[in-house]
């Protein structure tokens, strides 16, 4: 980025992140993605193509599943945003969490935050009725490591299907 | 990638008032090909973002056989929509089949009409021949590999594709665009929303700088018509069309009495198949309408080396669709 940035280019913004009120002043180009990672030290949700076509930086913004690589930080003014951080509570993993480990549902791990909170969005959407089903509406995040039977089968334990 | 200023507007007329008044400045809405291209490509330099997610435009009401959807309403809300499921499904099957669900929780229905028509060339500034970009510079992508491009209303000037799969049944329905300008309000056809990019592919559609699409208008269909939307891809999902059809027929004791008729992945624009259509009305429910309707869908194609291949497979992609949505056996 040119460093030579005007005073009308910088926005004031308040976030709500994992509950807690955060206020910065940022370049107006600064993604929510860059926001979490480099202004609030939250390093969990990752940039992968950080240009919309992986899902590695995918967060809840007002509950809702998007990606914080093509949304500006600007834009979530006041809104709710969820990283993977956020989701454990008082130290006890959320349930999509406890099964990606015991499914085994990543290798090296990158595409694994995104993966979570898709997954977490995708039951919340009622989105998980098959496999074919859960398959589809987790098409957008990739994983490269081919970890994709392992995450739809902890999707599946976790929508209550089990192993069927 | 140049600075801009960010504004954050919560009232229409003054958001229009603001963009008319500045030729840098452009509307950001999803963000999901505006900051695309303005952030990570930098093909794009607006000097101001004008931020209109925060304005009204974003009920879905029904009301006299039509469904008015607010310029905000995001593909996984109009895709929820109980009457898009049961008078226009193949709406729904069209916003499904697009992107992801995160990029659908985020692009709004406005600004999926104005995705850009654009390619890896008019995406890749190192690129220097680009008509849309540069008018008049020539276009790479006709002389270069090519693939994820448009064979009807093309030409040497340029080959970049329309990519929208939400526009195909919505210029099969006859969809109507609501506009609202410095000067007032108007309204426009989808089918004439687009221009063909002739010698200056930059010119995408009828707006002027600063008009704001604020609602569409879909028509539904009478009951009784069976509607379907088919998509033909690299991969299962989350990949653009390499040919597409939203189609919607009528039939009555094996005769089709209205056919609607729409391609996508092939197009410089949401394509209507009208030559398509007047042989689909009155004619018999057959395969072989449906192949004659197909060969005249195609009708005068521009292809290049990479792009040949679609011009049998969007024939294909029609004769299936036709049988689906019909019934008829092939």
């Amino acid at each position: 980025m040119e460093n030579t940035v005007s005073a009308d280019t910088y926005v004031d913004v308040m976030l709500r992140v994992n509950g807690c009120a955060r206020r910065l002043r940022l370049d107006s180009r600064v993604t929510l993605l860059d926001a979490l990672r480099d202004e609030l030290d939250l390093t969990g949700t990752k940039k992968g193509c950080d240009q919309g076509a992986c899902g590695a930086c995918t967060v809840l913004l007002d509950g809702k599943r998007v990606l914080s690589c093509l949304t500006l930080a600007a834009q979530c003014e006041g809104r709710e945003v969820t990283s993977i951080e956020g989701l454990a509570t008082d130290g006890r993993l959320h349930p999509v969490q406890e099964a990606f480990i015991r499914h085994d549902g990543f290798q090296c791990g990158y595409c694994t935050p995104g993966q979570i909170m898709s997954a977490v969005a995708l039951l919340q959407e009622g989105r998980a009725g098959s496999d074919e089903e859960i398959r589809e509406f987790m098409s957008g995040n990739l994983c490269r490591c081919g970890a994709y039977p392992n995450i739809v089968a902890a999707i599946r334990e976790v929508a209550g299907r089990g192993s069927e | 990638m140049r600075p801009f200023e960010y504004v954050r507007a919560d009232d229409v007329a003054a958001a229009v008032a603001l963009v008319s008044a500045d030729p840098q400045a452009e509307y950001l809405a999803g963000g999901t090909t505006e900051l695309d291209l303005v952030l990570k490509d930098g093909v794009l330099e607006p000097g101001r973002l004008v931020d209109i997610t925060r304005l009204p435009l974003r009920g879905i009401t029904f009301a006299e056989d039509t469904l008015r959807v607010g310029a905000l309403v995001t593909m996984e809300e109009l895709a929820a929509d109980p009457t898009v499921s049961e008078r226009v499904p193949f709406v729904r099957e069209a916003l499904l089949a697009g992107a992801s669900p995160q990029l659908r929780n985020m692009a709004t229905i406005g600004g999926n009409l104005l995705q850009r028509t654009r390619c890896r060339y008019f995406r890749d500034s190192t690129v220097t021949a680009c008509n849309k970009r540069t008018p008049g510079s020539g276009c790479a992508a006709v002389r270069g590999p090519a693939r994820m491009h448009a064979i009807l209303g093309a030409s040497e000037h340029c080959i970049a594709l329309h990519a929208s799969d939400l526009c195909v049944p919505l210029v099969a329905l006859d969809t109507v665009v609501d506009i609202q300008g410095v000067d007032g309000s108007r309204s426009v056809p989808l089918t004439q929303f687009y221009v063909l990019p002739g010698e200056r592919p930059d010119i995408e559609n009828v707006l002027q700088h600063g008009e704001l699409i604020t609602r569409i208008r879909i028509p539904l269909l009478p009951v009784g018509t069976r509607s379907g939307y088919l998509k033909v891809r690299d991969r299962a999902s989350y990949e653009f069309a390499l040919t597409s059809a939203a189609a919607a027929l009528l039939i009555e004791d094996g005769t089709i009495v209205r056919a609607r008729l729409a391609l996508g992945g092939v197009g410089t624009k949401p394509w209507r198949a009208s030559e398509a259509e007047e042989i689909l009305h009155g004619a018999p429910a057959t395969g072989r309408t449906f192949r004659a309707a197909a060969q005249a869908a195609l009708g005068d194609p521009f292809t290049v080396a990479g792009t040949a291949f679609k011009v049998e497979l969007a024939e294909r992609t029609i004769v299936r669709i036709l049988h689906t949505v019909s019934g008829v056996r092939s």
